[in-house]
């Protein structure tokens, strides 16, 4: 297991994350993993209870767990999201957008390669979930 | 008979292992059975190789000639540009191929 | 045109930049092919039958001079000299290297052009009507809408892992010369009642193992919300499109399954949602980015007048060329279908020509068009002779456009990987056949499309002839289908029987072209005839 990379001040919180199933169960938890075909809708009445949400990507490939983040962000969740699983330097910043500010790659990435990858973009061209302006709304400020 | 082949990592050219090396033209290769997978792991994990994988082939007048015709287009160039094979001064070269 | 500002070109370079990386790590084994895979995928690099191949994008199919120019300079630069333009707008190298894929990336940046997209699980480049800004039917030029969903599509962060890849078309006319609802979002710029501007959302269409026409799932999101509306659909596809089976992955597998109600159902709840999320860009970049593709100073009073004593040009005039919303304007067709000739191949020359020519006589202008031919939309009537004296010096004036000879092929076995059969040297001997039986033009409009295989990326679907093929036990073999239409009477076509050989298949299309001949009535295209009259006397001519 490779380090984690955090991007807040907070404490981590310290439990293992369950199940969305077992969460929905159990009153007291207050971690939370989603997998892909998780609804991450199901967590929306629990939110204030919640600390850490971890969105799990067995593949890279599958895609489902950006939705399920930007889903959690519209919804006001302003806990830790963290990204864990096959998590490559090449869509840190894609999910950095969607609204993680954690993430926990199954295998190290390079400290450059990271630095770089959060610095590449100058500007973006539409909106998601964290808070830069989009190009089409700078052009008309 | 079995041959590996691959693409060039750098250049995409497609490539024939020799036994000792890769080689574009396809009168170079070697024989795989039985080392075939040995060889591609080790040659793609050294990136002299990109996405390797063996074929079927006999022997035809001293040189091997991949049984499918995937492999036989693949192996001098499109049927179309005689002019961009590897071979573009024997047109009959298309008799080969198809 | 569209025209970037330091913004678009800043997002362009950082593209380069990040590809020069990826490559970097590639090449020192910092990434598997595993990985490097969708990376150089979504910049257009693939893997290919002889090298890396590069598909480089050409949003909605437009481009100027200076463009149409560096594509020549590419090909001769780093491949071997011609490019090959394909259904989708776009143009493909074959012959391309690893080392050198980031300087192309970097030539092509410098002209305002990138290979962003063009492959790989996430939105393509988008397509619309190659006529757009010039027909004289068009309700306003769609291109500014295709714009603005190319800014919105690039980059996105939620759907660059989408199941499977997104194609979107942009049309304003109700004649459909993009094949709009084989997408899987095609739109139509619409006017309501109230005569506002809006669009109507079809969603779930393709070609490919399962093809389907896609049903309207909204016919009107005022232009306010359109990329909201699409925001919708792309998430209910993102969340809920197969991922567990490659082959069902496509949204129209989605909208299939659930239904279009239920589909729909979903994508309105989601959009009422991002309604108030605020993801829309101001009205003022739609306006902002309409500028660009405001008419250029069309000449007042132009005339129409054509001296056609010439029988060659006249006859190009009637085939190539088509009605203009200007007086004394045509939009010209540059067809790159010359008899036995490569569907959709151009030199380096042949470009560098094409882009000389769209200074001299259309404003700087050239589109691509779905049938891999050029357009080159603002002519004067009264500079077609020169301009057609020029094409045909340089063999580029064939006057085929929509006829048997003007045949979609893929790339098919001789370039593609995926490849059952050839699918050019196909199109290569039926364009002789009719050429030298001569009967190209009392046949009338018949599109005949052809793919290797069944991904279907030359449209057989789709054409009034359509040609597939397979791999008969290691031999080529190939399927006839009849009934296809990627226009505004969009159909399937259904195959005819039992497959063909490389020489059969040629006898084949010209069998059923005879009972087309036997059978029209007035006025009908072959396709029309075949509609009244059904798959079986096609059937008994050609298996007996
Ligand atoms: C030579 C490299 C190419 C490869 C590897 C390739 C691969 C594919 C694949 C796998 C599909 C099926 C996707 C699916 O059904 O989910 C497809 C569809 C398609 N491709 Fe290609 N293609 C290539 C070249 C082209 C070219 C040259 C064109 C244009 C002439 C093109 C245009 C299309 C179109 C229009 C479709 C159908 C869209 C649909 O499925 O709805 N492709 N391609
Ligand atoms: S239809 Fe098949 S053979 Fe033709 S280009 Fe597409 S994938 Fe290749």
């Amino acid at each position: 297991m490779a380090e984690l990379l955090r991007y807040r001040d907070d404490e981590t919180v310290d439990h293992p994350a369950v199940t969305v199933d077992a969460f929905l169960d159990q009153s007291n938890a207050n971690a939370v993993r989603i997998e892909p075909g998780d609804d991450a809708r199901d967590l929306l009445p629990h939110l204030e209870r919640v600390a850490l949400v971890e969105v799990n990507f067995p593949a890279f490939g599958d895609g489902r767990g950006y939705s399920s983040a930007r889903i959690l962000r519209e919804a006001g969740y302003d806990g830790e999201l963290r990204a864990v699983g096959d998590v490559l330097v090449d869509q840190l910043a894609y999910m950095r957008r969607c609204g993680f500010d954690a993430f926990e790659p199954d295998q190290q990435l390079d400290k450059d390669d990271v630095q770089a990858a959060f610095d590449r973009w100058p500007d973006v061209y539409q909106s998601a979930a964290d808070d830069r302006t989009p190009i089409w709304t700078k052009r008309h400020a | 008979m079995r041959l590996l082949t691959g693409n060039d990592l750098k250049t995409g050219a497609v490539t024939w292992w020799t036994g000792s090396d890769w080689s574009i033209h396809v009168e170079d290769a070697a024989d795989v059975t039985g080392s075939e997978d040995e060889t591609a792991r080790r040659e793609e994990a050294a990136r002299r190789v990109n996405a390797p994988y063996a074929i079927d082939a006999e022997m035809q007048d001293g040189v091997p000639r991949p049984t499918h015709i995937k492999e036989r287009i693949r192996t001098l160039g499109p049927t179309v540009r005689p002019d961009l094979t590897l071979k573009p001064a024997e047109p009959d070269l298309g008799n080969w191929v198809i | 045109m569209y025209q970037y500002d330091q913004y678009d070109q800043a997002m362009v370079d950082a593209r380069v930049e990040e590809f020069r990386d990826q490559a970097r790590r590639r090449l020192e084994g910092k990434l598997t092919e595993a990985q490097f895979t969708p990376l150089r995928l979504k910049n257009g690099l693939y893997l290919q039958l002889h090298a890396y191949m590069l598909r480089v994008a050409i949003p909605y199919g437009t481009l100027d001079s200076r463009q149409m120019h560096a594509l020549a300079d590419i090909a001769d630069k780093y491949d071997r000299g011609y490019g090959h333009f394909t259904t989708r707008q776009n143009i493909q190298y074959n012959w391309i290297k690893l080392e050198e894929a980031a300087d192309i990336l970097a030539d092509l940046a410098k002209v305002e052009m990138h290979a962003i997209q063009t492959s790989g699980n996430c939105i393509r480049n988008i397509s619309s009507d190659h006529f757009a800004g010039a027909a004289a039917d068009e309700l306003v030029d769609p291109r500014p809408y295709a714009e603005i969903l190319r800014q919105w599509s690039s980059f996105h962060p939620e759907f660059n892992y989408l199941p499977r890849k997104f194609k979107i078309a942009v049309i304003a006319s109700d004649t459909d010369r993009a094949a709009m609802r084989l997408h899987d979002i095609g739109i139509q710029i619409v006017q309501n009642d109230a005569g506002e501007l809006g669009a109507a959302f079809y969603v779930g269409g393709g070609m490919g193992r399962t093809p389907m026409i896609a049903p309207c799932i909204n016919p009107f999101v005022p232009l306010d919300q359109l990329v909201t509306y699409s925001e919708a659909c792309l998430r209910v596809y993102n969340r809920y499109g197969r991922r567990d089976n490659k082959f069902k992955a496509r949204i129209k597998i989605l909208v299939h399954e659930l239904g279009a109600e239920e589909y729909t159902r979903q994508v309105e709840e989601e959009f009422a949602h991002l309604l108030e999320q605020g993801v829309e860009p101001p009205f003022a970049e739609l306006e902002r980015i309409r500028t660009f593709f405001e008419d250029p100073l069309f000449e007042a009073g132009a005339s129409s007048d054509i001296d056609r004593s010439d029988p060659d040009f006249a006859l190009w005039v009637d085939r190539n060329t088509v009605a203009h919303k200007a007086d004394g304007y045509v939009s010209a067709v540059i067809s790159l279908k010359p008899v036995g000739g490569i569907p959709g191949d151009a030199t380096a020359e042949q470009m560098h020509l094409m882009a000389d020519l769209a200074k001299d006589y259309s404003f700087d202008e050239l589109r691509v068009m779905h049938t891999q031919n050029i357009v080159l939309p603002h002519v004067r009537a009264a500079d077609l002779h020169a301009l057609w004296t020029a094409l045909d010096v340089a063999g580029l004036g064939a006057p085929n456009l929509d006829t048997v000879e003007d045949i979609i092929a893929c790339p098919g076995l001789d370039y593609c990987s995926l490849a059952n059969a050839r699918s050019i040297p196909v199109a290569q001997r039926i364009s002789e056949r009719f050429a030298k039986t001569g009967k190209t033009e009392t046949l009338g409009q018949l599109k005949l499309k052809i793919s290797g295989c069944i991904n279907a990326c030359g449209h057989h679907h789709a054409g009034h002839i359509g040609i597939l093929g397979v791999d008969r036990k290691g031999v080529e073999n190939y399927q006839l289908l009849l009934g296809g239409s990627e226009a505004e009477d969009v159909s399937l076509a259904k195959i005819t029987g039992p497959g063909f050989d490389e020489h059969g298949i040629v006898d084949a299309v010209e069998t059923v072209t005879t009972v087309y001949e036997r059978e029209r009535e007035d006025g009908e295209r072959f396709l029309d005839t075949y509609r009244r009259i059904g798959m079986n006397p096609f059937k008994e001519a050609l298996y007996g």
